[in-house]
C-alpha cells in the first residue's frame, strides 16, 4: 500500500509568533522530494506535524484525499508515516536491537521475544548496510552510527512516507552511498521520502522534486533535474547569493604556531606529525571514525595522549582545555548542543564562559558581558531579536556562530574547529566560511575537520587526510580535489 | 530528546514569565502562611516568635545554602546531620583538652569555633576528591560517609553524650544566646552566610561555573572549566557551612549526642528544593533556599502554636509541602 500525503493550509504558532502561515502542497508516493529551506523557514515544524510530534494549529494533513489528526507520533508511525529526527531519538542505554523495537515489542506470552526482535534487528541493519553488532549499547555508538540505527529503526517500522532531517549531515561519503541506495530501493517500492538538507549537491544528485520553504511559507516546487544548485541556494534564501567561500590569501611563511610530533590518542590516533601556520587554514578530512575528533580531543587533555606539541616555539603539556586555552589553544566540538552550548543560558552567559575571569574583578560586570555580547552579534552576525533570549532559541546557524564568537573570546592564536558548519544553513555556512577566513587573515593558526569535502577545498590552504587513525597523506593547494581527497580516506590511492 | 521548537519569541516569553512566577512561589508561600499564622494565633506575629523562629531556621538554613551549591552543580551531599554531630563531638572533645591544660576560657572557644570550620572543609574536601579524582556517584559517598560520621560519634561517645566543661559552655554561650541589636547571633550568621552566597552564587566566576557544571558538565569542561576543581570547591564550601552551623549549635546544649543533628540532611535538601533550585542542577538560587528553609520552620512553628493539627505531624506536613512545590515545579512536558 502506498500513501499520498497532503498539506492543505497548515499553520501552526508557538506563543504569539506564527511559523508557519497557511502551507499547502501535495506529495505523491514513490518518489523522494527535496525540502529545502534555510534555518527557521518552518521545515522542520512541518514535517513534526505530519509525523504527529506537533498539532497543527490550522489547517490539515490528509492521507490519501482524507483529513487525519495524530495525538503522537504512535499514531502516525501506525499510519505508516515515520519521522527521523536531526536530534536522535535512541535510548542512550538500551542496545541496537532494543531500541529498534522500541514501542513495538514482541512477546511470547508475558515475556519479550528477544530471539525475535533480534533478527528483526539484524534484517533492518542489513537493509540499511551497517554491519554491527546489535547487542551493543547506543552509547557506545558514534554519532554516524547513531544516525545508521535510526535509519534502521524506521526501515524495521516499515514507513510508507519517511522523512529524513539532515541524515547525512554525520555520515561519510560511503555510508552517504549506502542511505542512497537504500533510498532508491526504498522508493521503488513505492514508500515517500522527504529529504531535508543543506547538502545541494546530495539534492542534486537523488532527489526527484525540489520544494522550497521560506519564513515559515511554501515558495515553489519544481523537477530537481531543472535547477543547478546555485538556483536552489537562492531560492532558499529569496536572494541572489554571491561565492560561498572567500577568496584564499596565501599565509606569509611563517614559523608554525602549532607544531605536533608523534602524537598519539591509544585506541584512536598513532604517529601524527603535523604543522599549522599563522595565517594559515589546515584542513582534516577522513572517514567517520577516522580519529580526527579524537586526536584534538587528545591534544587538548580530554583524553590521555603521548607525543610533542608546541605552541609558538614552546613546548606544552596540556591536560585540559584550561591549559590549552591558558596556552592559546580552543577547540569547537562537533557537538554542538552536547559539548558545545549552555542551550538553557543566556547568550551573554554562553558568549563569556571560556574567558570569564576577565569579568570578574572579583565580582562579575554584567554590563561587561552585556557590551561583550552585543559586539559579538554584531562582528560574528549573530541574527537574534532580543540579547536576553536563551541559546535554544537561536537558529541552528546563529547558535554555531555563537559557539564560534565563544571559542574566540579568550583570543586564541591557534583555533580547531571541528564540524564549523553541521546543520547550518547555507548563508550561515557562507557567513561562517569569511569569519574562518578573516580569522586566519588576523594571524591565527586554524584547524578545520570537516565531513564535506567542498567545504575542506574551498576554504582550507591544506587538507590533512586521516584514515584508521593515521595520517595518510597532507594535500597542498595544487592537488585539493575530492577525489583524491577520498582515494587518501579510504585507503585507495 | 524532546522535539525542539525552532521559534524564537513567543514561547520563551510566556517560559520567562512562568519562571519568574516559580521564583515568587515559595515568597508568595511564605506569605501565606504568615498571614495563616496571624489568624490561628496572636502570638504568631510578635517580634520574639519571629527571632525564635529565624534562630532555630539558622542551622538549616546555613547548611542549606551550602547544600544549594552542590546541588546546582549536579551533585547532593546526605551526610550533612552526620557530619554536624560529629564536629561537635569532636569540637567538644578538643576543647575540654584544652580546657584541662590550662587555657584561657576565650582562646578554648575560640579555638573550637575554628577547629569546627577546619573539620567541616576536611570532611568537605574529603567528600569531593572521592566523587571527581575517585569518580564515585555523590549519593554513595555521602550515603557511606553518613554512616561513618555518624557511627565514629557514637564510639566516642560511648554511645552516650559528650559534654562540654561548665565552665567552658558559660564562656560560648553568648555565641548562641546573645543578640545585638534585637536579633540573635545566629541569625546574624545566618544572614551574613546567605548573603555571602548568594554574592558567590551570581556575581562571581565560581558561581557561573558551578551553574555551568550542573546545566551541562560536559559543555562546561570544553569550555575550559575546571570541573573537578569547582565540584570539590562546592563539597569544601558545604563543609564549612556545616562548620559554621555546628559552632552555632553546640553552645545551645552544650553537648553531642547520637541524635544531634538527626535528619538535618532532609530538612537541608528540601529547603532548597522548595527554594526553586531544581534537583537536576543547573539553576538555582539562595534567596529562594533561604525562604524555603524560613518556610519549612515556619509550618513548624505554626503547628506548634496551634492545634489544628497534632505536631507529631510536623514532618508529614512537611513532606506533603516537598511534594506539591515538586509537583508544581515539575518541568513542563
Amino acid at each position: 500500500m502506498t500513501i499520498a500525503v497532503g498539506f492543505h493550509q497548515v499553520t501552526k504558532s508557538f506563543g504569539p509568533v506564527e511559523v508557519l502561515h497557511g502551507v499547502s502542497f501535495d506529495l505523491a508516493p514513490g518518489r523522494i522530494y527535496a525540502l529545502l529551506g534555510e534555518n527557521g523557514a518552518g521545515k522542520s515544524t512541518l514535517m513534526k506535524i505530519a509525523a504527529g510530534y506537533e498539532q497543527p494549529g490550522g489547517g490539515e494533513v490528509r492521507i490519501n484525499g482524507q483529513p487525519v489528526r495524530f495525538a503522537g507520533s504512535r499514531d502516525a508511525e501506525a499510519a505508516g508515516i515515520v519521522l527521523i529526527h536531526q536530534e536522535f531519538n535512541l535510548a542512550e542505554d538500551l542496545t541496537v536491537a532494543q531500541n529498534i523495537s522500541l514501542g513495538h515489542e514482541k512477546r511470547r506470552g508475558w515475556l519479550l521475544d528477544e530471539r525475535a526482535m533480534r533478527e528483526d534487528a539484524q534484517a533492518a541493519l542489513r537493509q540499511v548496510g551497517f554491519e554491527v553488532d546489535p547487542d551493543r549499547r547506543v552509547r557506545e555508538l558514534i554519532v554516524a552510527e547513531k544516525q545508521l540505527v535510526e535509519i534502521a529503526k524506521a526501515v524495521a517500522r516499515r514507513a510508507r512516507f519517511l522523512i529524513m532531517d539532515e541524515p547525512t549531515a554525520t555520515l561519510t561519503p560511503g555510508e552517504t552511498e549506502r542511505l542512497f541506495a537504500l533510498m532508491a530501493r526504498l522508493k521503488a517500492e513505492g514508500t515517500t521520502i522527504v529529504f531535508i538538507s543543506h547538502k545541494l549537491e546530495e539534492v542534486e544528485r537523488y532527489t526527484d522534486e525540489v520544494i522550497v520553504m521560506r519564513d515559515g511559507q511554501f515558495v515553489t516546487r519544481r523537477p530537481t533535474a531543472e535547477l543547478s544548485r546555485q538556483q536552489m541556494a537562492n531560492l532558499m534564501v529569496g536572494r541572489e547569493l554571491s561565492d560561498l567561500f572567500p577568496a584564499k590569501v596565501v599565509p606569509s611563511a611563517a614559523p608554525p604556531l602549532l607544531s605536533v610530533r608523534g602524537f598519539e590518542v591509544p585506541g584512536w590516533a598513532s604517529g601524527i606529525d603535523f604543522d599549522v601556520g599563522a595565517g594559515e587554514i589546515l584542513g582534516f578530512a577522513g572517514l567517520v571514525g577516522a580519529g580526527r575528533t579524537e586526536l584534538f580531543e587528545g591534544l587538548l587533555g580530554l583524553r590521555p595522549a603521548t607525543g610533542r606539541v608546541e605552541i609558538e616555539g614552546r613546548p606544552v603539556r596540556l591536560h585540559s582545555p584550561r591549559e590549552a586555552a591558558d596556552n592559546g589553544l580552543t577547540y569547537l566540538s562537533e557537538d554542538r548542543k552536547g559539548k558545545g552550548l549552555h542551550v538553557d543560558f543566556g547568550l551573554a552567559e554562553n558568549l563569556t564562559l571560556m574567558d570569564l575571569a576577565r569579568y570578574a574583578r572579583p565580582w562579575l560586570r554584567k554590563s561587561d558581558e552585556r557590551d561583550a555580547l552585543a559586539r559579538a552579534v554584531e562582528a560574528y552576525g549573530i541574527r537574534t531579536g532580543s540579547l536576553t533570549l536563551r541559546a535554544a532559541s537561536l537558529s541552528g546557524g546563529n547558535q554555531q556562530k555563537l559557539a564560534l564568537a565563544k571559542v574566540l573570546q579568550p583570543e586564541p592564536r591557534v583555533v580547531v574547529l571541528d564540524e564549523p558548519t553541521r546543520g547550518v544553513d547555507v548563508g550561515a555556512k557562507r557567513d561562517i566560511y569569511f569569519l574562518v577566513q578573516k580569522l586566519a587573515a588576523s594571524g591565527c593558526a586554524v584547524v578545520v575537520i570537516s565531513s564535506e569535502l567542498v567545504e575542506l577545498i574551498g576554504l582550507c590552504h591544506r587538507v590533512a587526510v586521516m584514515r584508521r587513525g593515521r595520517l595518510e597523506a597532507t594535500l597542498d593547494a595544487t592537488r585539493l580535489d575530492e577525489r583524491e581527497l577520498i582515494a587518501h580516506a579510504t585507503g585507495t590511492h | 530528546m524532546p522535539p525542539e521548537r525552532t521559534d524564537s519569541g513567543g514561547a520563551v516569553g510566556a517560559g520567562r514569565w512562568f519562571s519568574r512566577l516559580q521564583g515568587l512561589g515559595p515568597v508568595l508561600g511564605l506569605v501565606l502562611l504568615c498571614v495563616a499564622g496571624t489568624l490561628l494565633n496572636s502570638d504568631f506575629a510578635t517580634t520574639e516568635n519571629a527571632m525564635n523562629v529565624l534562630t532555630r531556621t539558622a542551622f538549616i538554613g546555613i547548611i542549606a545554602v551550602g547544600m544549594c551549591f552542590v546541588i546546582i552543580s549536579g551533585g547532593i551531599d546526605l551526610s550533612v546531620g552526620s557530619m554536624a554531630a560529629l564536629i561537635a563531638g569532636c569540637m567538644i572533645l578538643l576543647m575540654n583538652a584544652l580546657g584541662a591544660m590550662g587555657w584561657p576560657a576565650i582562646t578554648v572557644v575560640l579555638a573550637g569555633m575554628l577547629f569546627s570550620l577546619l573539620l567541616g572543609g576536611v570532611f568537605g574536601l574529603a567528600h569531593g576528591l572521592l566523587i571527581t579524582r575517585g569518580r564515585i556517584e555523590p549519593f554513595i559517598v555521602t550515603l557511606g560517609t553518613l554512616g561513618i560520621y555518624r557511627a565514629y560519634l557514637t564510639y566516642f561517645a560511648d554511645g552516650g553524650a559528650i559534654t562540654l566543661e561548665n565552665t567552658l559552655a558559660d564562656s560560648y554561650s553568648p555565641v548562641y544566646y546573645a543578640s545585638w541589636l534585637g536579633v540573635p547571633v545566629p541569625v546574624w550568621v545566618f544572614a551574613a552566610v546567605a548573603i555571602a552566597g548568594s554574592v558567590l552564587l551570581n556575581r562571581t566566576a565560581f558561581g557561573r561555573y558551578v551553574q555551568a557544571i550542573g546545566s551541562n558538565e560536559q559543555v562546561a569542561r570544553y569550555a575550559a572549566v575546571r570541573v573537578d576543581r569547582v565540584k570539590v570547591l562546592t563539597y569544601v564550601l558545604l563543609g564549612v557551612c556545616v562548620g559554621i552551623a555546628t559552632l552555632l549549635y553546640v553552645p545551645r546544649l552544650g553537648s553531642a549526642s547520637p541524635t544531634t543533628g538527626l535528619l538535618w540532611e532532609l530538612e537541608a535538601i528540601a529547603a532548597v528544593i522548595v527554594g526553586g533550585t531544581a534537583l537536576r542542577g543547573g539553576a538555582g538560587s539562595v534567596t529562594g533556599t533561604v525562604v524555603g528553609a524560613i518556610l519549612l520552620s515556619v509550618i513548624s512553628n505554626i503547628l506548634n502554636l496551634t492545634s489544628i493539627i497534632s505536631v507529631y505531624l510536623n514532618a508529614a506536613v512537611q513532606g506533603f509541602v516537598i511534594i506539591i512545590v515538586a509537583f508544581m515545579q515539575r518541568r513542563r512536558p
